[in-house]
């Protein structure tokens, strides 16, 4: 019978490398049930989901889609750092924080335009604030737990918290990657 | 064991409505309860059976505690997360205890849109926070029982090394983590459209109510096997031990596990063959729904080959695991039945298919989890249980689930639907069976609730290896240790190194 | 039912029906003989060698690739011969023939609405000619509901907001019970009725019976006046929208590439989203009729339109 050494570092660090890929597989289904209605109900009427995304805010989508891709470049080289990655962590924060800032102007000028919309319009709009919303809220969570690597003393060098971290916070950025194409350049594409 | 004691008290509320929704289809009439507390009992039985028992009973509850033991590991990978997902499970019961007081729901298990959304008038949007926080219970569980399974084994303990038991649940975790999101996220869409009066399933509001269906049992169906699976993997453990042989065809039956969990993703469109989807999906369906029974029938097959030039004891956990091998051949090629496609138009909706899920989760998952309290009732509380009052429980139950589903499937057949609460008065002999049959079942599950109780303070005391079973599990003390092992075990050999000769 | 029937026989009282009986005959006696088999079995391993007993117990097999894949591949065959003829079964419910006779059935809280081709219109009950094909077109005003004959062996969904069909001939005469199979709230239990099977001359009898109205097609073409449809969608109009003469069951180019036969679902959806499926070379200009037309409206708008066939009797 041998003892062997399970409380390793190591040994933690894999453990929590594959509970975080696998809960990042049930973030992935999670959203699942939103794409699916998302292709179906454009299937079912594309043009009001087309007239839809005319009244997105072009612009601010696509400010946001940098800001958020920056911060996961700062997010990167907090991973890959070895020491005094508060700089990059608290970047991260920073325009995590803008994204949501933005967002947040973004909501508050559509109410109007949604409150008009009428049937599959408004299934477009549900679907949009459920997807971005769902997004603003898994990111919130990034905030936080950026938030705490940086007053922790994870943040004074890279380590496993850091590394798992920024798994999630790479997972959130690929997300919009896809709604962003999907509310604000439809438009473009459908004529 | 706190899953123990609160999956047992859900457990007994849910047989507590089953009692009820029997008594009234004791007579044509509706004469008990009326039709809307009808409803709302069906609905709050099938909510607490699915989400609050069936769904966590082994992989929580056995699962937990045997897994680290199984792969010889000192705990479960993430500990805390363990107590986390206990305390979800208890936040949603409490919502669901809520939904109850609240004046209870009547929309069925099922939440079907546009009802759910738009036309019911029951707490829907309480019950519905009760499913999809229990949702992220299962989840949790079965990311602990994943990443247990990938990180802890104990060295020499290779993947075709792994009990059975170890198999079943990794592929049930699986399905789990892949599959309860679905839901819950669907569920969000059903509480916002609710809410909102906006939504994508509502046809009046520009959305489509078979995409519920869709992602509802895309879910739904997967979750049978996360009810059933872990059962087989109990049947597999307590069948060798007493025949006193190894598992005939160990491999096949591991590939069975990872068929059906796999397979088990693809088929559930086979839920909606009168719902009015397109015709080639049918079709498509139907053939996926013959494929995910074979690996089944080769289970089936396995066992009763296990059997072969063995030496057998009926001890109550034998008796449990035969009957489920019984039960679950009757309900399995009933699924037969339904999944000709022809047969399932008429079939559908009525008490052929009641009888068909009930043999397999009540026939299946009930029989091997009562089975598996019992074989390791010795291990889990460190004293034996009266195999005399044992072996009688595993009777009466048998009989009592027979005496109550069997009647089923010929009232399915003649065309009662499900979920009525009057019905044609020819058709009431059949029912008056199925009636008594509840009683006795009731009667059956009470018996193992009083002398377990009952051995829990004054049982003897167990030895380590009452059963001189093989797997890693027995080789610690009754009840384990904290950190389960003394020292972590080395393996060396494959499970079930049973002879029959000794 | 009839109160006469024996406890154990369903009646069969539609081509479908003995159909499906004789498939279920046949899944039966297989999976029957397989599980007694099994049982069998298992009864016999449990006896020969329980603990004790003097049997032979030497060298147990602990694995067998050839008899593993015997009890892979003999279930795969059986299985793939039930679902072909179960396939080639389930095919006939959906495809009608051609002299078929269209009902529309709408369901609503807690009841079943019925529409004959003559204006005939009845509630939780139906009737029907035996010997002649029939179609039953179903929708609903509210939830889902199912439309379920046990002695026809069919049964159909009735979503809101599509149509979806069933195709059956009635054989036997007689009384038979009609069910919701689906949950739809409070009553579902009770919403239901009785299908009469009649001999063709009594059922012609019965639907000359009773408040004598316009047709179905007429009073779609009433609606399609009334509603305005006629203002543009006349061959003297002004405004450019399609020819309607002859619609029903023409292939139809759509302006973004597609084409589709213009069947019940289609006509259907072009009444409420008109925008979703253009035809080729019109300007998207048809208002939305969603709201303003029942389902009863819509099945006697579509009757109309259906009866629009060259040379067919036009409601005009």
């Amino acid at each position: 019978m041998a003892t062997i050494p399970l409380a390793s570092a190591e040994a933690g660090a894999e453990r929590a490398r594959l509970g975080m890929w696998l809960f990042l597989a049930t973030e992935a289904m999670f959203f699942g049930p939103l794409f699916f209605g998302y292709v179906h109900s454009r299937l079912a009427d594309s043009a009001a989901f087309a007239s839809g995304s005319h009244h997105m805010h072009f612009w601010l989508g696509t400010i946001n889609t940098a800001v958020l891709l920056t911060s996961s470049f700062t997010m990167a080289i907090s991973v890959h750092g070895k020491e005094r990655i508060r700089g990059t962590l608290g970047l991260t924060f920073v325009l995590g924080a803008a994204f949501l800032l933005i967002k947040g102007y973004e909501y508050g000028s559509e109410i109007p335009e949604v409150l008009a919309a009428k049937g599959a319009e408004q299934v477009f709009y549900l679907l949009y604030f459920a997807m971005t919303g769902l997004h603003a809220i898994h990111l919130l969570i990034g905030l936080g737990l950026v938030a705490w690597l940086f007053l922790s003393a994870h943040g004074r060098r890279a380590g496993t918290p850091v590394e798992i971290v920024g798994l999630y916070w790479h997972f959130v950025d690929a997300v919009w990657l896809f709604l962003y194409p999907m509310f604000y350049l439809l438009e473009r594409y459908s004529a | 064991m706190l899953y123990a004691a609160a999956i047992t008290t859900f457990f007994f509320v849910g047989g507590a409505a089953a009692t009820l929704i029997r008594l009234e289809l004791a007579t044509p009439a509706s004469d008990l309860v009326s039709a809307e507390t009808y409803n709302k009992l069906f609905t709050i039985h099938g909510v607490i059976m699915v989400w609050f028992f069936l769904i966590p009973s082994i992989p929580a509850v056995l699962g937990n505690f045997l897994v680290p033991l199984m792969v010889g590991a000192k705990d479960m990978a993430f500990p805390r997360l363990n107590l986390a997902s206990w305390y979800l499970y208890v936040l949603g019961g409490i919502f669901t205890v809520a939904t109850l007081l609240a004046g209870g729901v009547d929309t069925g298990w099922t939440f079907y849109t546009p009802y759910s959304t738009m036309f019911s008038n029951g707490a829907v949007l309480l019950a519905v926070c009760g499913v999809f926080v229990v949702g992220f219970s299962s989840i949790l569980t079965g990311l602990n029982i994943i990443v247990t399974v990938h990180r802890l084994r104990a060295p020499g303990l290779t993947w075709f090394r792994l009990p059975l038991f170890v198999w079943a649940n990794y592929a049930t975790s699986l399905i789990l983590l892949l599959a309860t999101p679905v839901l819950a996220m669907t569920l969000v869409l059903v509480a916002l459209e609710r809410f909102f009066y906006v939504g994508v399933f509502d046809p009046s509001r520009g959305g489509d109510p078979l995409l519920f269906q869709h992602l509802f049992w895309f879910y739904s169906h997967p979750a049978v096997y996360i009810m059933v699976l872990p059962a087989m993997g109990v049947a597999s453990e307590i069948i060798p031990c007493f025949a006193r042989r190894p598992v005939f065809g160990y491999r096949f039956m591991a590939y069975a596990i990872l068929a059906i969990a796999s397979i088990g993703f693809l088929v559930w469109g086979h839920h909606m063959f009168v719902s009015g989807q397109s015709l080639y999906a049918g079709l498509v369906f139907s053939l996926l729904s013959f494929l995910v029974a074979i690996p089944s029938a080769i289970k089936v097959f396995n066992w009763t080959a296990t059997l072969y030039k063995g030496s057998i004891t009926f001890s109550a956990p034998m008796l449990y695991a035969l009957g489920f091998v019984g039960l679950f051949t009757i309900g399995g090629m009933t699924g037969l039945f339904l999944a000709s496609i022809a047969l399932d138009v008429h079939l559908t909706d009525t008490y052929f298919v009641i009888a068909h899920f009930h043999y397999i989760m009540v026939g299946g998952s009930v029989m091997c989890y009562l089975g598996g309290i019992h074989f390791w009732w010795p291990k889990i509380s460190g004293r034996m249980y009266p195999e005399g009052w044992g072996r009688a429980g595993a009777l009466l139950i048998f009989f009592g689930f027979n005496l109550t589903f069997f009647p089923q499937y010929l009232l399915g057949w003649l065309g009662m639907p499900r979920r009525y609460h009057e019905y044609p008065p020819e058709l009431q002999l059949l029912n008056v069976f199925s009636s008594a049959g509840a009683v006795v079942l009731a009667l059956g599950y009470l018996l193992p609730l009083g002398y377990l109780g009952w051995s829990l303070f004054f049982g003897r005391k167990a030895p380590d290896n009452p059963w001189g079973a093989t797997g890693l599990e027995w080789q610690t003390a009754s009840p384990p240790p904290k950190h389960n092992f003394r020292d972590i075990p080395e393996v060396h050999a494959g499970p079930y190194g049973y002879d029959p000769a000794r | 039912m009839n109160a006469t029937t024996p406890l154990w026989a369903l009646p069969a009282a539609s081509d479908t029906a003995s159909r499906v009986d004789a498939l279920f005959l046949v899944v039966l006696a297989v999976t029957g003989a397989v599980t007694l088999a099994i049982f069998a079995v298992m009864a016999v391993f449990a006896i020969r060698y329980r603990r004790g007993s003097p049997a032979q117990r030497a060298s147990p097999p602990t694995q067998s690739r050839v008899v593993e894949l015997t009890w892979t591949f003999t279930p795969l065959a059986v299985f793939l011969c039930f679902f072909a003829w179960a396939a080639l079964v389930y095919g006939s419910f959906y495809r009608a023939d051609p002299a078929a006779m269209t009902i529309y059935v709408v369901g609503k809280q807690w009841m079943w609405k019925a529409q004959h081709a003559n204006g005939r219109r009845e509630i939780d009950e139906l009737h029907l000619p035996a010997g002649q094909p029939v179609r039953l077109v179903l929708s609903s005003e509210d939830v889902i509901h199912s439309f379920f004959v046990p002695a026809f062996r069919i049964k159909q969904d009735a979503v809101p907001g599509r149509y979806t069909a069933i195709s059956f001939t009635p054989t036997r005469p007689g009384v038979y019970r009609l069910h919701c199979a689906e949950y739809c709230g409070t009553d579902h239990a009770n919403m239901g009725g009785r299908v009469y099977v009649m001999q063709p001359a009594a059922f012609a009898q019965w639907l000359e019976q009773g408040p004598s109205g316009a047709s179905l097609a007429a009073q779609g073409f009433e609606l399609f006046r009334r509603l305005g449809c006629s203002g543009c969608h006349d061959a003297r109009s002004s405004v450019h929208a399609p020819e309607l003469d002859g619609v029903y069951g023409r292939t139809v180019h759509l302006a973004d590439g597609r084409t589709i036969v213009a069947d019940e679902p289609y006509l259907r959806d072009s009444i409420l989203l008109p925008k979703k499926d253009v035809v080729a070379g019109f300007e998207p200009i048809m208002p939305s009729f969603q709201g303003q037309v029942s389902e009863a409206d819509l099945s006697a708008l579509i009757s109309f339109l259906k009866s629009l066939q060259p040379g067919g009797p036009s409601g005009k």
